[in-house]
């Protein structure tokens, strides 16, 4: 029964771990392409450790299981938002489809911050450190 | 249903095997394809959530559950990893901008 329940989960695994590869070949921008790495790819690694923590019947593997899934959930979002921030600031190129791009004009010139925002705490911290790095 | 199950389980993983080789196959055309850094990066992140798919199918299939930490550690490196890129596809921009200053913001096409 375990088996079975393991399997079927291994199956979706492979089925998101397949959608988000072709989702990276078919993809028309970076934006829509990191969607599907992003939550796609990290529900088929997920699901595998998932399987694991099932079919192993052993509580040191099941907890280490646990955690690694735990940490792919938790830290795929942020690496995705950081890598969409710095490709939209390095001008990535949009889908010539997009119908809404709610970040036009929002960034200042050098693209450190958001212009248009009243006094907030990264201005200022901006504006006592002009050049960072 | 016993043996059943252990067959369904063994036929998954062999299926699973072969998704994810054809879905490896796919990253990588992305991976030398491009076409702006970011993509590169997008797809050395799939890699690893890739890599750490295939470490997973390996450690059930053989019931060498310590590979278990070789995943749990190539997750980390590579969240290090995206991270680290991003930095410098962020930073690469910058200096892109110093450069040729009178170019707009934003992401017009």
């Amino acid at each position: 029964m375990i088996d079975l329940v393991a399997g079927t989960i291994i199956l979706i695994g492979a089925a998101f771990s397949l959608v988000a590869g072709i989702g990276l070949y078919r993809l028309p921008d970076i934006f829509v392409r990191m969607h599907a790495a992003t939550k796609a790819g990290t529900l088929g690694a997920g699901l595998v450790l998932l399987a694991i923590a099932i079919d192993s019947q052993d509580l040191g593997v099941i907890t280490r299981a646990i955690a690694g899934l735990g940490f792919l959930l938790l830290t795929a979002p942020v690496a995705a938002h950081l890598l969409g921030r710095a490709a939209y600031l390095s001008r990535a190129e949009l889908w010539s489809g997009t119908s809404i791009d709610e970040l036009a004009d929002k960034y200042d010139a050098d693209g450190r911050r958001l212009a248009g925002t009243p006094e907030n705490s990264l201005q200022s911290v901006t504006r006592d450190n002009p050049n960072p790095g | 249903m016993e043996e059943f199950g252990a067959n369904f389980l063994h036929g998954s993983i062999l299926f699973a095997y072969g998704g994810m080789i054809v879905s490896f196959a796919l990253t990588v055309y992305r991976l030398l394809r491009g076409p702006t850094p970011a993509d590169r990066v997008v797809a050395l992140d799939m890699l690893a959530l890739l890599g750490i798919g295939f470490i997973g199918l390996f450690s059930i299939s053989t019931g060498e559950y310590a590979f278990l930490d070789v995943a749990i550690a190539l997750a980390l490196v590579g969240f290090l990893a995206t991270i680290a890129f991003a930095r410098y596809v962020y930073r690469s921009a910058l200096q892109e901008h110093h450069k040729h200053p009178t170019e707009g913001t934003g992401g017009e096409t």
